[in-house]
């Protein structure tokens, strides 16, 4: 029973925290300095405990708080201890660099908003333990509110405030569904145990309308489309290591709930429940990626980035879900490998270029990237530091991010036996839909870092720019650290995840893997396929070095700086170079339809000609506008009873009264 | 992974033949290209000679490049050094092969290609940046064509690792796949698009409007274009090692004949001269394409290499 008292010390330790800074409310230095690095190291704890319970057996245990007789169970399994480790990992850096992030006069009180930021660690850590309807739900509300108040905490700008309460209105209706599909499951029966839950023998249509509802209220909070409206507007309103928990490790929870209600609840289910997660997940990941490059704000094209890795992420559990439910644990394990190991790289790649722009926004006051520009001359750390969150964001190898697009296209590659020959037709054209992901992945990155980092400041004051603070760098760091290791040694994550799939699936890659030392990764068979990530640093490496020897070797010039060549044109400025707009032209000339373009050309008789174009999302004003148009005319409906006069009221009443009592005599 | 003596032979005789005679392979298909176009043909060692005479000049680096900028020409250089260790020109017993297979290794042109667009927006020139738009354009249309090329094969050899893939190939029954050609003709466009040759992009021009290859490295000079230039041969190398190993994969030497290495050389020359004639043939007879149909043409080859995929789960599964 020892790791999740621990656990449950960690979790009220952090609503200790939060309390302490209400008394300290104002003081920023305080609750920054001290407060937020003694929450990162419970984190730094929590993972750790989780990841030594990760391979220890499952315990459980009871918290007698909530309603009378209805304690709240707890227990924690592998599954919860792999994404206990993902928050725990997530708060470490995320905490150390609000450390040196929150300021005074900035929104929120400071104290405050300690301890809303560690009352929504709780909640987190709290839902991934919950082991009864009851305590899931009120934790996931308990997260959902923390997080809209952190969202809001530049409260005074009607724009965060309006991010924010979409954000809560989809929250919400999400854990309606949540709601429902516990309220299926449990069968009648009145208790809703999780234990209860997956003892139910439910009749193929409730089990998938239970699916569906769990679809739907997850897919809400992870942003799959078309319920991802609230993710692109929540992320940029909130402060960035808010943005980056959320990204980074909110998002997972969701992932976690499907998984625990698909794989473990529901017992993996129908294989057409597969085919649902797969296209969910790939059309949100072409979507998302599309627009993430198109994006001319730079924590708006990271969050529309993270609906495209979510989109990956539901497409590998998809994949998994059909596997199981032909019976092919093995590919099965191969899939939710590739889905776990994306899950983790994602936290630690997305908190890391988050961050990034907070220090950004920090060092310059910008986020549009229109006036950004040349900040790795005066921001070496964070841009360096954010180039590996970049080349592991774009999928590239060595680093995070490759290793599960390898692990993916390998579980597409290898699946020539489907008893189903339509999905065996599918699977190819999935497997490209992916590539095409990835690559555009790569497009954003590039814009991102380059637009950011590279080419001369668009803006004056950019030169001015000061580097990240030392807990910023360390927040930085560790993410970036992270990127590296999981990149270079996927042998010991998969290790660690293998305890996961055997807990849903009874099969995993951990055998296969080991059966090749943990240099090389070859999950399949030796012949089939191989990646040594560490050799083929090396071989980057040496090949590197060999380039600097050979050219230092016959080399007869010299080296001298001076002006760019520029086709010898002298007269450029940084104007001159791509915008945002300017660099996402080809992908909204190639995806036009994907999107609601508005132009406004000037005529050639302007004398002050204005250029403007709006990029907009089809489904906001395709699905969400008359939605909210149908909700106001019911509501304008509504109104036209409430006619304000006394007399009309007391008639209702006595209407009221008169159907009653026909109703009773009845 | 089973390192023996003929193995690290069979590698570093790779890495030594593609440092070697990859700027041999740019000149034989630049004297054929000039012979097609009746023009007089440089010598073959024309590519070497840019190459020395670069490496005397003088680097001029601009005020504001930072160290990315610098490093990148041997990152280059780098990466397709490992490409061409990776790819089974002769041998397919080779140590450095298992640590990447073809996805690793469509991974590595990505990882070469993120650092050279990078670059060209360091420096922060019109050109630069339009460069690395247009680069990044043709990159992610090219990569998932290039992957599914692949695919169809590993679809077929049931590896996606290269050596593998080769030693299954060259000893299958039938001799022609249906989707093997479809995959073929992606792969060509890829490998043009990818090398920057004349449907994309013309590698003998400095025209502003239509320059894509020529803009990403229009700030180097001196020892670091030297880099850039043997990188671009390198590439050309393993791309036409691989549409050789995947198609035509005859002659390579596997692991156990390492004698079969004295004949796997002048097979590979025969093979790339050949080939060599072939890309000159098909740069004179083709024209430069406006930019915007780059796009419907690597589309193309991403539907056809679909298609591929598709033909080989109707017809060979």
């Amino acid at each position: 029973m020892i790791h999740i008292d621990w656990i449950l010390v960690i979790v009220a330790a952090w609503l200790v925290l939060g309390i302490w800074a209400l008394f300290a409310l104002h003081r920023t230095k305080f609750v920054a300095r001290r407060l937020f690095p003694l929450g990162g190291l419970l984190g730094l704890a929590l993972a750790g405990v989780a990841l030594d319970a990760l391979f220890s057996t499952a315990e459980v245990a009871q918290l007698l708080i909530g309603l009378p007789g209805l304690p709240m169970h707890l227990r924690l399994d592998a599954l919860s201890a792999f994404f206990l480790v993902v928050i725990g990992a997530g708060v470490f850096g995320t905490s150390l660099f609000s450390a040196g992030y929150f300021r005074a006069g900035e929104g929120t009180a400071p104290g405050l908003l300690c301890l809303e930021y560690h009352v929504f660690l709780a909640a987190m850590a709290m839902v991934v333990l919950a082991d009864d309807a009851y305590a899931f739900m009120v934790m996931w509300e308990t997260m959902a509110l923390s997080s809209f108040f952190l969202v809001t905490a530049n409260h005074r700008v009607a724009s965060v405030r309006q991010a924010a309460y979409l954000y809560l209105l989809l929250a919400h209706i999400g854990a309606v569904a949540i709601l429902l599909c516990f309220g299926v499951m449990q069968a009648n029966t009145g208790d809703y145990t999780f234990a209860n839950l997956r003892a139910q023998q439910l009749s193929p249509m409730w089990l998938s309308i239970a699916f569906g509802f769990a679809v739907f209220g997850f897919g809400a909070k992870a942003g799959l489309v078309p319920v991802h409206v609230w993710l692109p507007e929540a992320h940029p309103a909130a402060p960035s290591p808010v943005s980056a928990l959320l990204s980074a490790v909110m998002l997972k929870t969701a992932i976690y709930g499907l998984l625990r209600i698909t794989f473990d609840l529901l017992h993996g289910g129908l294989w057409w429940w597969g085919a649902v997660l797969l296209a969910l997940g790939l059309i949100s990941a072409l979507m998302g990626v599309v627009f993430s490059t198109v994006q001319t704000e730079m924590k708006r094209l990271l969050a529309y980035s993270s609906i495209e890795n979510i989109g990956l992420i539901v497409a590998g559990l998809g994949l998994a879900l059909i596997f199981r439910s032909y019976g092919m644990a093995n590919l099965a394990a191969l899939a939710l490998t590739a889905a776990m190991v994306h899950v983790l790289a994602h936290a630690f790649f997305k908190s890391l270029l988050f961050l990034g722009t907070g220090a950004v926004l920090h060092a310059t006051g910008e986020r549009n990237l229109g006036k950004l520009g040349g900040l790795i001359r005066s921001m070496p750390w964070v841009a360096w530091l954010v180039f590996i969150g970049v080349l592991a964001g774009a999928g590239l190898p060595p680093l995070a991010g490759f290793v599960s697009e390898w692990l993916l296209l390998q579980s597409f590659l290898f699946t020539t036996a489907l008893p189903n020959s339509f999905l065996d037709m599918l699977i190819p054209l999935v497997a490209a839909a992916v590539a095409l992901c990835v690559a555009l992945a790569g497009y954003a990155m590039v814009k991102f870092f380059g637009v950011i980092f590279l080419g001369q400041p668009r803006e004056e004051k950019l030169l001015r720019a000061h580097d990240a603070n030392v807990w910023q760098r360390l927040g930085l760091a560790w993410f970036a650290a992270g990127c590296l290791a999981m990149g270079l040694f996927p042998v010991p994550l998969i290790d660690a995840i293998d305890r996961v799939t055997n807990r849903l699936l009874g099969a995993g890659l951990a055998q296969a893997v080991h059966a090749n030392g943990w240099v090389l990764l070859a999950p399949i068979g030796l012949e089939r396929a191989s990646y040594g990530p560490v050799v083929f640093l090396g071989g980057v490496g040496a090949g590197i070095t060999l380039g600097l020897l050979i050219a230092r070797r016959l080399y007869r010039g010299t080296l001298r700086r001076g002006e760019p060549w520029a086709c010898g044109y002298a007269g450029g400025t940084a104007r001159m170079q791509d915008t945002a707009e300017g660099f996402g032209q080809p992908i909204r000339q190639i995806f036009e339809p994907f999107f609601r373009i508005t132009r406004d050309l000037p005529s050639p008789f302007d004398v002050r000609p204005h250029y403007r174009v709006l990029t907009q999302d089809r489904l906001w004003h395709g699905v969400y506008m008359p939605i909210a148009r149908l909700v106001d005319w019911l509501a304008r409906g509504v109104s036209w009873l409430q006619q304000g006069r006394i007399s009309i009221y007391l008639m209702y009443s006595f209407l009221t009264l008169l159907i009653m009592l026909m109703l009773v005599r009845l | 992974m089973n390192v023996t003596a003929t193995g690290i032979l069979a590698q570093s005789l790779e890495i030594a033949l593609a440092l070697a005679a990859a700027p041999l392979l740019l000149g034989w298909v630049d004297q054929w290209r000039a012979r097609l176009q009746n023009r007089s043909a440089p010598p073959l060692t024309q590519p070497y000679r840019v190459l020395r005479k670069l490496f005397h000049k003088e680097s001029v680096v601009a005020d504001s490049a930072s160290a990315l900028f610098r490093l990148t020409p041997y990152v280059m250089f780098g990466c397709m050094t490992l490409a061409c260790a990776i790819v089974p020109t002769i041998s397919t017993d080779l140590p450095l092969a298992t640590a990447a297979d073809a996805i690793a290794l469509v991974g590595l042109f990505a990882l070469a290609r993120t650092f050279i667009a990078l670059a060209a927006m360091d420096i922060g020139t019109a050109f630069g940046t339009m460069g690395a738009r247009r680069e990044m354009l043709i990159g992610f249309l090219a990569e998932p064509a290039l992957l599914m090329a692949l695919f169809s094969t590993s679809l077929i050899t049931h590896s996606t690792s290269l050596a593998n893939m080769v030693d299954t190939l060259s000893h299958r029954a039938t001799v022609l796949e249906p989707s093997l050609a479809f995959a073929g003709v992606a792969f060509t466009i890829v490998s043009l698009a990818e090398n920057a040759r004349v449907p994309v992009d013309n590698p003998a021009t400095h025209l502003e409007l239509t320059m894509i290859h020529e803009a990403l490295v229009l700030e180097y000079s001196g020892r670091h274009l030297a880099m850039m230039e043997w990188a671009a041969s390198l590439k050309l190398f393993a791309y036409s090692c691989i549409g050789l190993a995947m198609f035509f994969p005859w002659g390579i030497a596997e692991v156990d004949s390492p004698l079969a290495m004295l004949f796997a050389v002048p097979a590979l020359v025969f093979k790339l001269a050949i080939g060599g004639v072939l890309l000159a043939l098909i740069e004179t007879a083709s024209a430069k394409m406006r930019i915007f149909r780059v796009p419907e043409f690597l589309a193309t080859a991403f539907l056809l290499a679909v298609i591929g995929l598709l033909v080989h789960q109707l017809l060979e599964a």
